[in-house]
Order: structure tokens, then C-alpha cells, then sequence
């Protein structure tokens, strides 16, 4: 069945502990992803100043599932809008316009789109926010470069086969210009 | 982004960011503006602004205080300067959707450049749509009872079934949809903004406007998507905004109203009256800005083509409608449009038609199409049009069922003051803007820049 699974949802975590290397391109950092997915590097992230093409499959991180709750919500704002209306003009409020029907469902039909589009639009940003973790907005960022034009390779201490020599030397060895430790 | 740099090449595909830049430069030369100081120009033009705003404000209080007849509105024209004023501006919000959602939809590499300023464009010109609805109805301090809420009148509702009230939901959800959007794709921009700058203030600032943003592909993967979520429902919403604010007109049963092409008639002039706001605005900007390798011809001439289309599409309505109203053989509907192209509001319909439709034909040639100067001129003047055609739609009720009840709308100091006051408001926070955020999204810009040869994309 065509249905979301957890995974979609993943989140962003908090780079406190390990390892990261800064890299020039977008092209170095995609190769870099590739490489440390082969060695079993686990819960590794790239960060980048702007999104690069391909870093999802690399990093194996399945398609986003936001659009599963904004569907949902749109569905739940769709039925919201109408239902009001109805309420309103059939149970709460009846009023004799020109001897209409008291439940003119047309003339709700634009409310009813705007209720939708404006639930699906945002339980998607509020998704956004709780994903990416926006909360914390006073988040030291690991280098000042990556929001400008480099890009970082993040390893966490967390991850399995982590040595603290080893990874320094994985990332180097893939053509990393700093690598630091953070801890 | 499939081609590569040698196709590209050979089919002369010019590079949407021109002069071979890396990305340390493209931030750099962005954020300019936001770290220096003000230039004389930006002041003059700042303080101008505001002193119109204030004077606006004053005339607006004054309005509250005297009520609404110092405006000209009278028995057959009961809609003045004010829902002409309201449709123009929210019209020329549409422009800024069209680019972010509707060409992000058609992957179009080239909105990346004018998309920011453009989305900009839009809330602030739903801003001033919204200040101007909320006073025209008299009481603007009760202007909250357009919304359905809980309240001890007995169970009172608005009432759905009035477009106007669709309105209030078309418009309030427009305008929250496009500002989420706007400042989701601000989000990486001011973090680039934060970590660039060493002033403590700056930083306590963007850090909070930033949301912690640090650039994690984790959280990039859920952005796109979400910005496609926001581009593909923005893009029905866009078109439901104008269609129900030509609702206003068209469910009323009034002759040269009640027509079933006002829906997308409104929409594609609001279109055409948007992107000659984007063109007018980006024209001043990339020069003020230093930004024309940003802002290239390219950009501009695709707009210039789609003002073109529109344009066409706007002329090609004023023709349809004329026609119909003589097959409908409807009396009433023939007198009103014979009476907008002869009547004594003659002079506004033809300032309409050569602006809105003569004008923008230059565009097709290139070299106009190309040219700096032609296209400033033809959006100014598709800015004029576009007012005169809602001013046209409003007045030439002057003449209703009843002749001796014919008026002409004589519009007051007030009228023209708060006409220009709406200009006040929306040029003091496009001006602001421009100093506080950055105008282009730099993060979308680096992704349309021309990759080495062999990149994965």
C-alpha cells in the first residue's frame, strides 16, 4: 500500500560532538556523502549553503514526508470550511435571503478552497519548523563559511565504527580542506 | 539544469548569473547593500516616503474622524477611488506569485533572480490593498466584524454568501500563504546574513530571524519539498484571489458587471499589471544596487514577453467583452459599454486601451524588448493603464436604470491624496526592505549558477 513511513520524517540533530571537514563544491561533497554512506558511517550530514542535487540519494535520506500532513490537513481544512458555513447558515443563523435554500452550498465553495489551501499551506511550514528544528534559534553554527560557499561534511561521535583518528583521516582522505573536532 | 555547459554553449544559452563568479563572491556582493551605510539616494527617495505615508495617515485619521463624504463617492458610483485603488494593488501582488510559484512549477531557472524582490513586491503590495479595503468601509475600527467569530450579539454571523466576505478570506489567506513562503526562502539568507556579520546587535537579530538555520541537507531535503508544496498550492490560490475579487463585480446583477469573462479577465491583467511593477522595480534596483549581473537583460526580457502575452490577452478581453455585449442583444449591457468607449469617461477608456494594449506591442521586437529605457517607459505606462482600467469598471456606473440619477464621480483632494498616500506606504516598506534583507535569494541563485562540466545534476 501506498502509505508514509517513519523514516520520512526524519529530523535534523544537533552537531555537538564529532567530527566535520569543509569542502570547495558541491561535486566534492556529493562523492564525499557517497563514500562515507559505503564505509557505514551512520547518522552523518552534509551542510550546505544551498540545496545540492543528488545529496539526498547519497545520504539515503528518503523523500520528505510533509506532503502526507499537509495532504491530511488539507483534507481536515476542507471539511472544517464547509462544515462552518453549513453550521452557520443551516443551524446557528438561518436567515431568508430571497428565499433561498438556508443551505446554498455554492456560494461556500470559495471559502471552503481558501480554508483548505490555507490548512494544507500551513501544517507544511509548521512541519518545516518542527523538522528542522527551529526552535533553537540561537544554534552556534559549526563553521561561518557553510551558509556562504562551503560545504561541510558532519560525522557524530554516535555513529558506528566511530575512531575518533580514523574518521579524522577518512574525511582528509577524501579531499577535505579543515577538518576539526568538536566536542 | 539537465544541459551542460557545452550545449549550453553551442545553442547560445546565455548563464543566468553572468561574469564567471564563485559563491563567496555571489554573497558577498548581495549582502552589500545590508552592511553599509545608506547612500544620499536611498535617503531622498526614504525620506520622501515617509513624509507621503504620514501625510496619508493624517488624511486617513481625518477620514475616520469626518466620515465619508469628503471622498467623492455619490449615489450611482458607490465604489470610488477606494476599490480602485484595492484592485490595483492587489493586482499587482499577483506578479510576485506568478514568479515564485508559478514558474518555480515550470522550472524556470531565471525567477531565481527576481523572485525575492518580487515576493517582497506582493506583500507589500497586499498590505496596501488591505489598508485601503479596511477604510473604506466607514468604520474601519469595526473592521474585524469581517471575520466569523464567537461573539455576544446573539448568534451572529457574517454571511458566506457574500462575495465580499469571500474577499476577506481570499485576501487574508494570500497574503499569509505568501508571507510564510517569502520568508522560508529568507531563512538561509539570513543565516548567511548572521554569520557574516561581527556587530553583537546584528547578530542577537538575524540569529532570532534566522531560526537556528544551519544549512543540514536533513533539513534542506523537507525545504524543497515544502517549497514546492507552498509553489503548487499558491498557484490555484493566486488565481482564486483575483477571480473572487472580480466576484465583487460580477455577482452583482449591474449591466457591464455581471459578466462571466470578468474571472479571468481580472486575472491575466493583474498578471500584466504585476510584472510591469516587477520590470519598473527591478529596473531602479539593479541600477542603484550594482546588481545587473544578477539582474540581467534576460530576466528582463522574459519579462517583458510575458507583459507582452498578457497584454494581448488583456486587449483581446476589452474586445470580447465589447462584443458580447452587442450579440447579447441586451440593451442595458450595449448601453454601458457604448457608453465607457463614447461616454463622458471616454478620455479614461482610451487612456486604458493605449496604455494597456498599444504600448506593450513593442515588445516585439528584440531590440526594444532588450532596450533599458523603452521598457521603463511601457511599464510605467502599463502601471497607468492598468489603474485607468479599474477606474473604468468602478465610474461608468454613473449612468444606472434611472437617468435622472446620472452623476459623474468628481473626485475630491482627498481621493487623489490617498491614491498617492497608497504609493507612500508601499515604497517605504519596499525601501526598507531593501536595506534590511537581502533582494535576491542567494541560495536559489547558486543553484542555477553555471556547475563544472561533469557535476552531477
Amino acid at each position: 500500500m501506498y502509505w508514509f513511513k517513519k523514516e520520512q520524517f526524519h529530523f535534523y540533530h544537533e552537531t555537538t560532538s564529532g567530527v566535520f571537514g569543509l569542502f570547495d563544491t558541491p561535486e566534492e561533497i556529493l562523492s564525499a556523502a557517497h563514500k562515507t554512506r559505503e564505509k557505514n558511517y551512520t547518522g552523518f550530514d552534509c551542510l550546505t549553503p544551498f540545496p545540492v542535487h543528488g545529496l539526498d540519494e547519497a545520504m539515503a535520506l528518503p523523500r520528505s514526508g510533509i506532503p502526507w500532513i499537509s495532504f491530511f490537513m488539507g483534507i481536515i481544512g476542507c471539511a472544517f470550511g464547509f462544515s462552518f458555513q453549513y453550521l452557520v447558515h443551516s443551524v446557528d443563523w438561518v436567515i431568508n435571503f430571497s428565499g433561498k435554500s438556508p443551505n446554498a452550498w455554492p456560494a461556500y465553495i470559495p471559502v471552503t478552497f481558501e480554508a483548505t489551501v490555507f490548512f494544507a499551506g500551513m501544517s507544511a511550514v509548521v512541519s518545516l519548523y518542527v523538522l528542522s528544528r527551529s526552535n533553537v534559534a540561537f544554534r552556534k553554527p559549526l563553521h561561518p563559511e557553510i551558509t556562504s560557499h562551503r560545504f561541510a561534511l558532519w560525522i557524530p561521535s554516535s555513529s558506528q565504527n566511530f575512531k575518533q583518528e580514523e574518521v579524522v583521516n577518512f574525511i582528509k582522505s577524501l579531499g577535505a580542506k579543515d577538518v576539526t573536532v568538536v566536542k | 539544469m539537465s544541459m551542460t555547459t557545452l550545449v549550453k554553449e553551442k545553442l547560445g544559452i546565455v548563464p543566468l548569473v553572468e561574469g564567471g563568479k564563485t559563491y563567496k563572491q555571489v554573497t558577498e556582493e548581495i549582502l552589500k547593500p545590508t552592511d553599509t551605510f545608506p547612500t544620499s539616494l536611498w535617503w531622498k527617495a526614504f525620506i520622501l516616503a515617509v513624509t507621503v505615508t504620514i501625510v496619508d495617515l493624517g488624511i486617513i485619521g481625518y477620514l475616520c474622524y469626518d466620515g465619508l463624504y469628503i471622498l467623492g463617492v455619490n449615489n450611482p458610483v458607490g465604489w470610488g477611488f477606494f476599490i480602485v485603488n484595492f484592485v490595483f494593488w492587489i493586482g499587482i501582488g499577483h506578479a510576485g506569485t506568478l514568479i515564485s510559484a508559478v514558474l518555480f512549477l515550470f522550472r524556470q531557472g531565471w525567477r531565481t533572480g527576481i523572485n525575492r524582490a518580487a515576493e517582497a513586491m506582493t506583500i507589500f503590495a497586499v498590505l496596501t490593498a488591505a489598508t485601503t479595503l479596511i477604510i473604506h468601509i466607514g468604520r474601519p475600527w469595526l473592521g474585524f466584524w469581517l471575520f466569523p467569530y464567537p461573539n455576544n450579539r446573539g448568534p451572529l454571523w457574517v454571511n458566506f454568501r457574500s462575495p465580499l466576505i469571500w474577499d476577506t478570506f481570499a485576501v487574508s489567506t494570500y497574503l499569509s500563504i505568501s508571507l510564510v513562503f517569502w520568508y522560508i526562502g529568507l531563512v538561509p539568507d539570513i543565516a548567511a546574513l548572521r554569520d557574516r556579520t561581527t556587530h553583537k546587535v546584528k547578530k542577537a537579530i538575524y540569529s532570532a530571524m534566522s531560526l537556528g538555520w544551519v544549512g543540514s541537507n536533513r533539513a534542506w531535503s523537507h525545504y524543497e519539498i515544502v517549497c514546492m508544496l507552498l509553489a503548487a498550492l499558491s498557484t490555484p490560490l493566486v488565481l482564486s484571489v483575483h477571480t473572487i475579487v472580480s466576484f465583487d463585480f460580477a455577482v452583482s446583477i449591474l449591466p457591464g458587471w455581471h459578466t462571466t469573462i470578468l474571472p479571468p479577465y481580472f486575472v491575466a491583467g493583474a498578471i500584466f499589471s504585476g510584472f510591469a511593477m516587477v520590470v519598473t522595480l527591478m529596473v531602479i534596483a539593479r541600477e542603484v544596487f550594482n546588481l545587473k549581473q544578477y539582474i540581467t537583460l534576460k530576466h528582463l526580457e522574459n519579462m517583458n514577453k510575458i507583459i507582452m502575452v498578457t497584454g494581448l490577452m488583456v486587449g483581446y478581453a476589452y474586445g470580447s467583452e465589447f462584443f458580447i455585449a452587442w450579440y447579447s442583444g441586451n440593451e442595458y449591457e450595449g448601453f454601458t459599454f457604448v457608453n465607457r468607449a463614447f461616454g463622458p469617461y471616454a478620455w479614461a477608456y482610451w487612456i486604458m486601451i493605449s496604455c494597456n494594449v498599444l504600448s506593450p506591442q513593442v515588445f516585439w521586437f528584440e531590440s526594444l524588448r532588450k532596450n533599458i529605457k523603452v521598457m521603463f517607459v511601457v511599464s510605467i505606462f502599463v502601471n497607468i493603464g492598468m489603474w485607468f482600467e479599474r477606474f473604468v469598471i468602478v465610474m461608468t456606473t454613473h449612468r444606472d436604470f434611472l437617468p435622472s440619477n446620472w452623476a459623474l464621480y468628481v473626485p475630491t483632494f482627498y481621493d487623489f491624496a490617498m491614491l498617492i498616500g497608497t504609493f507612500g506606504i508601499f515604497f517605504t516598506l519596499f525601501l526598507l526592505f531593501c536595506r534590511i534583507l537581502p533582494i535576491i535569494a542567494i541560495a536559489e541563485v547558486k543553484t542555477v549558477m553555471p556547475h563544472k562540466e561533469g557535476a552531477h545534476h
